[in-house]
């Protein structure tokens, strides 16, 4: 199917979320729009989807104008969208959820029948591996995105939208999902696919389109470098390496010593870890998603009972209350910040205070300090370059990479003795990693130590002065950031540092990453070693 | 489109901009929408059952003006008598007659807005508080008892009923917000019982001899002492007393501790996002007590207005339905302070205007019952509303939605 947007312009009030887009998306072609958050991406496929009604322009699918009045025209035509979030019954199976809206019926009884067949067929087709059976609240989030795949492909969708699908996909999972659509292409499926990750996109796309405040700043091949990309795409130079001095370790001042965490099901989520960060260092946790790495910081602060012995500056933090290990200097930014990070309606200001509001700073005995918190909010928005309206503007409203620079902001506006960050940069725009990566190091160079959790190895290497490898809830070694890329790889599935080091690096060619839920065993047979998601693509 | 599984709090910037002018005209615009949409239904249906109007109906062909113009003057003869009875009365022959009709609105309006600002911090705290009625109940009880056994000086006792009121309802609520931080039970279910027990716990009492009148077997509690009531605020002939200055104090304190204090600071964050005020270090369990606490002290103080205001016994129907209607009133006020006070006056004008309406012009006072209600269900019609003012959050839409339901299942 080919599919023209000429000139699309859609206004919001007297805000121009696109402003005169044209592309065009040739049968069987991978286009990717490319842009940062907040750059007008997703407003332009609501339009395409029928979900925004345009407010000039024309949509034109194989030559003919639409126009699309809602979801059901659009996929009328063909055209199939995978949203960001699920649109998924979680409690029906996965065959209810794909005949959901377009329902068979025998008489008066559902005939699910037709629709498991059909789901089983693609699944064969594409390897998909999905169970018609299976309730879709028990399956993996990759998983979980090929229902909606197939949901698409079920009602005959030529043209495939993907907004920004990786972002809640493990490195494995990206990667087999990178696989799907190179097949979906081949069958002649035409694919927009929406994302900010320059690497996947110049892997996958046969024309990148980049947008920017609303309008298209040009097309390019995939063959243009990624620092290129990110130029267009951020509209000035940006670093996509860390710069940073040699850590300038001081004292050893955070001790983990045999912290076990046992789930409410009895399963041992983290066993007996032990490991130590010094003043000015970063020490980064790396892992397949689901390792034990959310537990080991959730126990960190207090959030999950946990045994054994956490100490900061020789204080015990096991066992402590969320406000006490706060109050002890350890300042945290949570995996899912908008779920553990923010508080939607409250306001910028608001949020910037959210664990500080005890402060001395912000109360005076029962009140709080309006004037104070509105200063600091002014300042913080400044020194962070939180794009936002104002200061009350409620946190919903920002992007994600806005979001997060409210957490990093408020994390970082008081002394720390521990700073613990959990995939700091996920969903985040390249403008806006680079300059929280330079807050971190500038936090190390302070003297703070510093943890990072991050299943990205990009980030991983760009910052950490030491890396940890968890494996199963077990800490299967720490290792200096020289350590090749396929050693830490085999580290990540299940082999200690001794055993990597013993055979030569390299003895277990065939190694695979544990599946995604990391619970199964280690199987040893597989690709070769260059078909490791995580190894550098360039 | 089925449902999603995730449900996203991020909202564009792009969709937000899409609402014109500051965020409280919207917010303000569907309460005054719902009340005028539900004024307009009331007048079709005293038109419609009026007796002139039926008549003139039964020619309407021949003559159409006939039944058009009596039944605008059934609705305007109706809504001129509430207006008469809630506000001002032009046909008054002295100033304080005149004015009478607003001081009784505002005195019935005192347990209203008391009660109404029990739902409505509870709810900013991400609580459905239908026990308003049983909190208000428990409030009068031990308001009552102080009163009428205990005898002291006339600042003293007063005050200490108010504080045996706000004692009765906190303890009320409380039980609630142990209960739910304790055990995880749902506190809809826990009010709604509790409202139970109360009432029937009441009846019992009602029933010793402690509580009643000497040689009296009628369910009816002594007289509270004079010192335990509620000085008059502008003296006789007029009703309304000091409660409805502890009203309005209530409502000051409320906004304040809302929008002001630390403690408001952690309950609306725990109202908003359970999960992130968790993990900045604030005990939800804890908001989840203090909060029920402070939402039954306040319907407890409504049980203090109708104790030391206007009933001066305590009986089986001392609290009316005033614990459900608090429901409304919140709902309506939005749950802010303000909102809720505005709300109390409206329904209390409902209240005081309905009688003078049914004198008058003979007019049912369900009507005002379905003008109320009408109130209500246009409230709990978002999706009305959000096609006449665009895509909003999804989030924004299943609360009111969940409320809503709430409410008619409590007053069912």
């Amino acid at each position: 199917m080919k599919l023209e947007l000429r000139e699309i312009t859609k206004k919001f009030g007297s805000f121009a979320a696109n402003r005169d887009v044209s592309l065009t998306v040739e049968p069987g072609e991978i286009h990717c729009l490319l842009g940062e958050n907040g750059a007008g991406k997703s407003t332009l496929m609501n339009v395409l989807y029928g979900l925004y009604r345009p407010t000039s322009g024309e949509i034109l699918v194989d030559g003919e104008p639409v126009e699309f009045s809602g979801p059901s025209d659009a996929l009328h035509r063909g055209i199939g969208m995978v949203h960001q979030h699920f649109m998924l019954v979680p409690v029906f199976t996965v065959a209810e959820n794909v005949a959901l809206g377009s329902e068979t019926r025998k008489g008066v009884t559902l005939d699910l029948e037709t629709t498991r067949r059909r789901i089983r067929e693609i699944s064969d087709q594409y390897g998909f591996a999905v169970d018609p059976d299976a309730v879709v609240e028990d399956l993996p989030v990759g998983v979980q995105q090929r229902v909606e795949i197939i949901k698409a492909l079920v009602r005959d969708a030529q043209l495939l939208i993907l907004d920004e699908p990786t972002a809640v996909l493990t490195p494995k999972e990206t990667d087999e999902l990178l696989a799907i659509m190179r097949q979906l292409k081949a069958d002649g499926t035409s694919i927009v696919f929406i994302s900010h990750k320059l690497r996947e996109v110049r892997e996958v796309s046969d024309v990148i389109t980049v947008i920017r405040r609303g309008e298209v700043v040009g097309s390019v091949s995939p063959e243009a470098s990624t620092s290129e990309l990110a130029a267009m795409m951020v509209g000035r130079e940006v670093s996509l390496t860390v710069d940073k001095q040699p850590a300038q370790v001081g004292e050893q001042t955070l001790v983990v010593e045999d912290l076990t965490v046992v789930g409410d099901n009895g399963v041992t989520l983290l066993d007996n870890l032990s490991l130590s960060v010094s003043q000015g260092e970063i020490l980064a946790v790396a892992g397949v998603q689901g390792n034990g790495q959310v537990e080991f910081v959730e126990a960190l602060l207090g959030l999950r009972k946990a045994s054994g012995s956490i100490r900061l500056e020789s204080q015990e933090l096991v066992g402590r209350s969320v406000r006490q290990v706060l109050d002890a200097g350890v300042g945290f930014v949570p995996e899912d910040r908008s779920t553990d990070g923010l508080v939607g309606p409250f306001s910028v200001a608001e949020n910037l205070v959210l664990d500080l509001y005890k402060d001395p700073r912000f109360h005076s005995g029962p009140s709080l300090k309006q004037k104070e918190i509105r200063a600091n909010a002014e300042q913080r928005i400044k020194e962070f370059d939180i794009r936002t309206a104002s200061a009350a503007a409620h946190a919903s409203t920002l992007s994600g990479g806005n979001q997060q620079k409210i957490v990093v902001a408020r994390e970082l506006s008081r002394p720390l003795k521990l700073f613990v960050a959990s995939q700091i940069t996920r969903g985040v725009d390249v403008g806006s990693i680079e300059f929280i990566h330079d807050r971190i190091v500038a936090e190390r160079d302070n003297g703070v130590p510093v943890i990072i959790v991050s299943t990205e190895l990009d980030e991983v290497y760009g910052l950490a002065d030491r890396i940890a490898v968890f494996f199963h809830g077990r800490l299967m070694g720490i290792v200096g950031p020289e350590t090749p890329r396929e050693t830490l790889g085999q580290m990540m599935a299940g082999a200690t540092e001794e055993e990597v080091r013993s055979q030569g690096g390299l003895a277990h060619p065939g190694l695979q990453p544990p599946e995604n839920s990391g619970t199964d065993s280690t199987d040893h047979d597989g690709d070769a070693v260059s078909n490791l998601p995580w190894e550098e693509q360039a | 489109m089925t449902t999603p599984t995730t449900n996203s709090p991020t909202v564009n910037a792009a969709e937000d901009l899409e609402t014109d002018g500051p965020a409280w005209i919207g917010s303000a615009l569907q309460p005054v929408l719902a009340i005028l949409a539900a004024l307009v239904l009331g007048g079709l249906l005293i038109a419609a059952t009026d007796e002139r109007v039926m008549k003139a109906a039964s020619y309407f062909f021949s003559r159409p003006s006939d039944t058009l113009s009596a039944g605008w003057s059934a609705a305007s003869a109706a809504y001129q008598a509430m207006f008469y009875g809630a506000v001002f009365n032009p046909n008054g022959n002295s100033f304080a007659r005149q004015i009478y009709p607003f001081t009784e609105t505002l005195t019935v309006a005192t347990p209203l807005i008391l009660a109404g600002l029990g739902v409505a911090v509870a709810f900013r705290a991400g609580l459905f508080n239908i026990g308003a009625q049983g909190q208000i109940l428990m409030g009068a009880t031990l308001a009552a008892y102080v009163g009428f056994t205990w005898s002291m000086p006339l600042p003293l006792h007063l005050l200490l009923v108010v504080l045996a009121g706000a004692i009765g309802g906190g303890v009320w609520g409380g039980v609630v917000g142990l209960l739910k931080a304790r055990t995880g039970a749902h506190e809809v279910i826990l009010t709604i019982m509790l409202n139970y027990i109360a009432v029937n716990l009441l009846a019992y009492l009602l029933t010793r001899p402690s509580f009643l009148r000497e040689g009296s077997t009628n369910p009816i509690s002594p007289p509270v002492a004079e010192s335990a009531q509620f000085p008059l605020l502008l003296g006789a002939p007029f009703r309304l007393h000091w409660g409805f200055v502890l009203a309005v104090a209530a409502t000051v304190f409320v906004w304040w501790l809302l929008n002001r204090s630390t403690t408001g600071f952690e309950l609306r964050a725990v109202g908003s996002n359970p999960r992130a005020a968790k993990t900045a270090g604030i005990n939800v369990t804890k908001g989840f007590v203090i909060v029920m606490i402070l939402a039954g002290a306040l319907a407890g103080l409504a049980g203090v207005a109708q104790i030391s205001g206007t009933e001066g016994s305590l009986s089986a129907g001392v609290a009316a339905s005033f614990g459900f209607d608090a429901i409304t009133v919140a709902l309506l006020g939005r749950s802010t302070p303000l909102g809720t006070f505005l709300a109390g006056v409206l329904y209390g004008g409902f209240r005081a205007g309905a009688v003078t309406m049914q004198t008058m012009t003979g007019t049912n006072v369900d009507i005002v019952l379905v003008v109320q209600s009408l109130i209500v269900l246009f409230i709990a019609l978002p999706p009305l509303f959000t096609a006449a003012r665009g895509r909003r959050s999804r989030r924004d839409k299943s609360k009111t939605t969940r409320s809503a339901g709430a409410v008619k299942e409590a007053q069912a």
